[in-house]
């Protein structure tokens, strides 16, 4: 680099243009916080979703699944879950009680959790909550 | 070494080591159990093997930091260590709040471990990447606060140069940014929203600051040029890092629920993250070709201009690949993600610890550096590790490209564990790719161990 540009102006340019851009970040953070009522679903995070959510970070689920799309690539999106069942309570919780203890040999498995009946319910209300939420129209379709 | 107290980077330095052949141990697990879904199961589920694979990464490099300031920081502040009796504790007490969270994960269930350790009470775990329990977060805090005392006193009351002021910024950016750790809201897109401050602003921000620093200082070492050129260069590459880097932000924020505007300020904005990038490159190799002396440590030189390359190749090109609006609707959260994953943090973080490892542990031992034969095994362990990186990245390439056409793109969508059984062939690559690399990380240790000249010179010093 020539003379012409100097270490003070680039200097000034890292002040001046993170100061900005932190600031702008900041604007963009408020303006989405009051867009959010409208497209969050919150309506639908009740005690009993917000009990789901507890349960899903106490079982690490995020560990093996994904959640629009973030958490580990090893097993199906959930985000969608709720559409991939036909919104079926009773096809959620025939699925999470049929998981095999010892898992099946050579291939991926669910752990058996032993959930409660509370907590099956719990927990398909928040994956409901999720799938309600405005993200975009993503996944493409249902398969996640 | 011109100080007492940068010896306590040694430390730091070997248990970084330790801790990356661990973490590429649970990768290998969990590599396996992508094509042996049975394996191991159920006593170390993918879950539990992927959070020791991805938090000992985070342990690891954070040690990697650290050590590389408590041996640049004095160096560059023209003092001792204000506290290097804290900078020892310090490092205890990491280590074992570590393993005591490694043991957790694998002895009891992770449902148990968020029960005993009160996770209830402010519940924090759960979440990717930060599943430790609250209080090792705590102890994070702890030690990242008496680090920054420590290494902010050496800083102010010592010579104040760029590299350690810059260093300086990005480590307190690291701490003031994890504490979005314990914002845990129930509201999912608050959640995911601040849960990026932490990830996003640490990787794409914060740490990019503490990578350019760390590269400056080995480039000013070994090529004997001119402060003031390298100085500007790291003020014109952090500049475009948070310049381009905070809205970049926004290419997390395409599917979370918030306004679709976001689409816009994230695929603009991401799209010019690989600038910083390119600069590091053009920097690393014009301060080479520029050199003013001949550096007898040849490894460490050809790992800062490996850091370059593949930071530039990881972070820059693979991110750019899935970072616009309209393919990140097809390539998000598949194997395309993982790819890019891998190689971004091999080439930023993992090489720039290697690289001031290897300049620094020679004179740390009073030479500048190691032998030639030492040196040719190191430089052994770079090929091995950076190629067997770039397959990683190029097969799990190809795994997500054959996801995201048969799951998402093509017009009858197949089902999730249908398409994984066709990319099987693709993980058995990456599979054996990563037993190279584990066999280049392994010859890496192996280069630095204490030889027999080194123990007659510890020996006539103590004496």
């Amino acid at each position: 680099m020539s003379e012409i540009f100097t270490k003070s102006m680039a200097r000034n340019i890292y002040y001046g243009g993170s100061a900005f851009f932190i600031l702008l970040f900041l604007a963009l953070t408020f303006d989405t916080h009051n867009a959010l009522p409208d497209r969050d679903n919150r309506e639908a995070l009740t005690s009993q979703a917000k009990a789901g959510k507890d349960l899903w970070e106490k079982y690490d689920c995020i560990g093996c699944h994904t959640l629009l799309g973030e958490g580990a690539y090893f097993a199906p999106e959930l985000g969608n879950v709720y559409e991939r069942f036909g919104e079926s309570k009773e096809a959620f919780i025939g699925f999470m009680k049929s998981r095999p203890k010892d898992g099946v040999p050579g291939r991926r498995s669910m752990p058996q959790f032993n959930f409660t009946d509370q907590e099956l319910d719990a927990l398909f209300e928040f994956l409901k909550y999720a799938d309600g939420i405005n993200n975009e129209n993503w996944p493409p379709n249902v398969q996640g | 070494m011109q100080y007492e107290s940068q010896n306590t980077a040694r430390l730091y330095f070997i248990g970084a080591i330790a801790l990356f052949i661990g973490q590429i141990l649970f990768g290998l697990i969990i590599g396996l159990q992508y094509v042996i879904g049975d394996f191991l199961f159920p006593e170390i589920p993918f879950n539990v093997a992927r959070m020791v694979h991805t938090n000992l990464l985070i342990v690891w490099l954070l040690m990697g930091f650290m050590g590389a300031s408590y041996y640049l920081v004095p160096e560059e502040a023209g003092r001792e260590l204000y506290s290097p009796f804290l900078a020892k504790l310090m490092f205890w007490v990491f280590l074992i709040a570590g393993a005591l969270t490694v043991i957790g994960y694998l002895s009891v269930p992770y449902a148990t471990l968020a029960d005993i350790t009160g996770n209830g009470i402010l519940p924090t775990m759960g979440r990717e990447f930060l599943e430790q329990p609250t209080i090792t977060k705590i102890g994070i805090v702890i030690v990242a606060l008496a680090f920054l005392y420590n290494v902010g006193m050496t800083v102010l009351t010592g010579r104040k140069t760029v590299v350690s002021l810059v260093l300086l910024t990005g480590l307190l950016g690291l701490a003031l940014l994890f504490l979005f750790a314990f914002y845990n809201p129930h509201n999912l897109v608050h959640d995911k929203y601040y849960w990026w401050w932490v990830v996003h602003l640490w990787v794409e921000g914060v740490w990019e600051l503490i990578l350019a620093a760390i590269l400056a200082f080995v480039l000013i070492k070994t090529t004997g040029l001119d402060r003031e050129v390298i100085e500007k260069w790291l003020y014109v590459i952090i500049a475009m890092t948070l310049i381009t880097g905070i809205i970049g932000t926004g290419h997390h924020y395409f599917w979370i629920g918030v306004p679709g505007y976001w689409q816009w300020w994230g695929s603009i904005f991401s799209a010019m993250e690989p600038i910083p990038f390119f600069i590091m490159t053009l920097f690393a190799f014009n301060a080479v070709n520029k050199r003013k002396r001949e550096h007898p440590n040849k490894a460490a030189v050809l790992w800062a201009l490996g850091t370059a390359v593949l930071a530039f190749l990881g972070a820059g090109v693979w991110g750019f690949l899935s970072t616009l609006a309209p393919v990140n609707y097809y390539t998000h959260g598949t194997q395309i993600t993982a790819s890019h994953g891998h190689m971004a943090f091999y080439g930023a973080y993992v090489m720039v610890v290697l690289t001031i490892i290897s300049y620094a542990v020679p004179i740390l031992r009073g030479q500048e550096a190691k032998s030639n034969g030492m040196q040719v095994m190191e430089m052994w362990s770079f090929w091995l590790m950076s190629v067997s990186m770039v397959f990683i990245t190029l097969f799990l390439t190809g795994a997500g490209v054959v996801q995201v056409y048969l799951q998402r793109f093509t017009d009858t969508p197949q089902p999730f564990m249908v398409v994984q059984q066709k990319m099987e062939i693709f993980y058995w690559l990456r599979e054996l790719s990563g037993v190279i690399f584990l066999i280049g990380a392994i010859l890496y240790a192996l280069s630095f161990l204490p030889t027999s000249t080194h123990k007659q010179q510890a020996s006539t010093t103590s004496a």
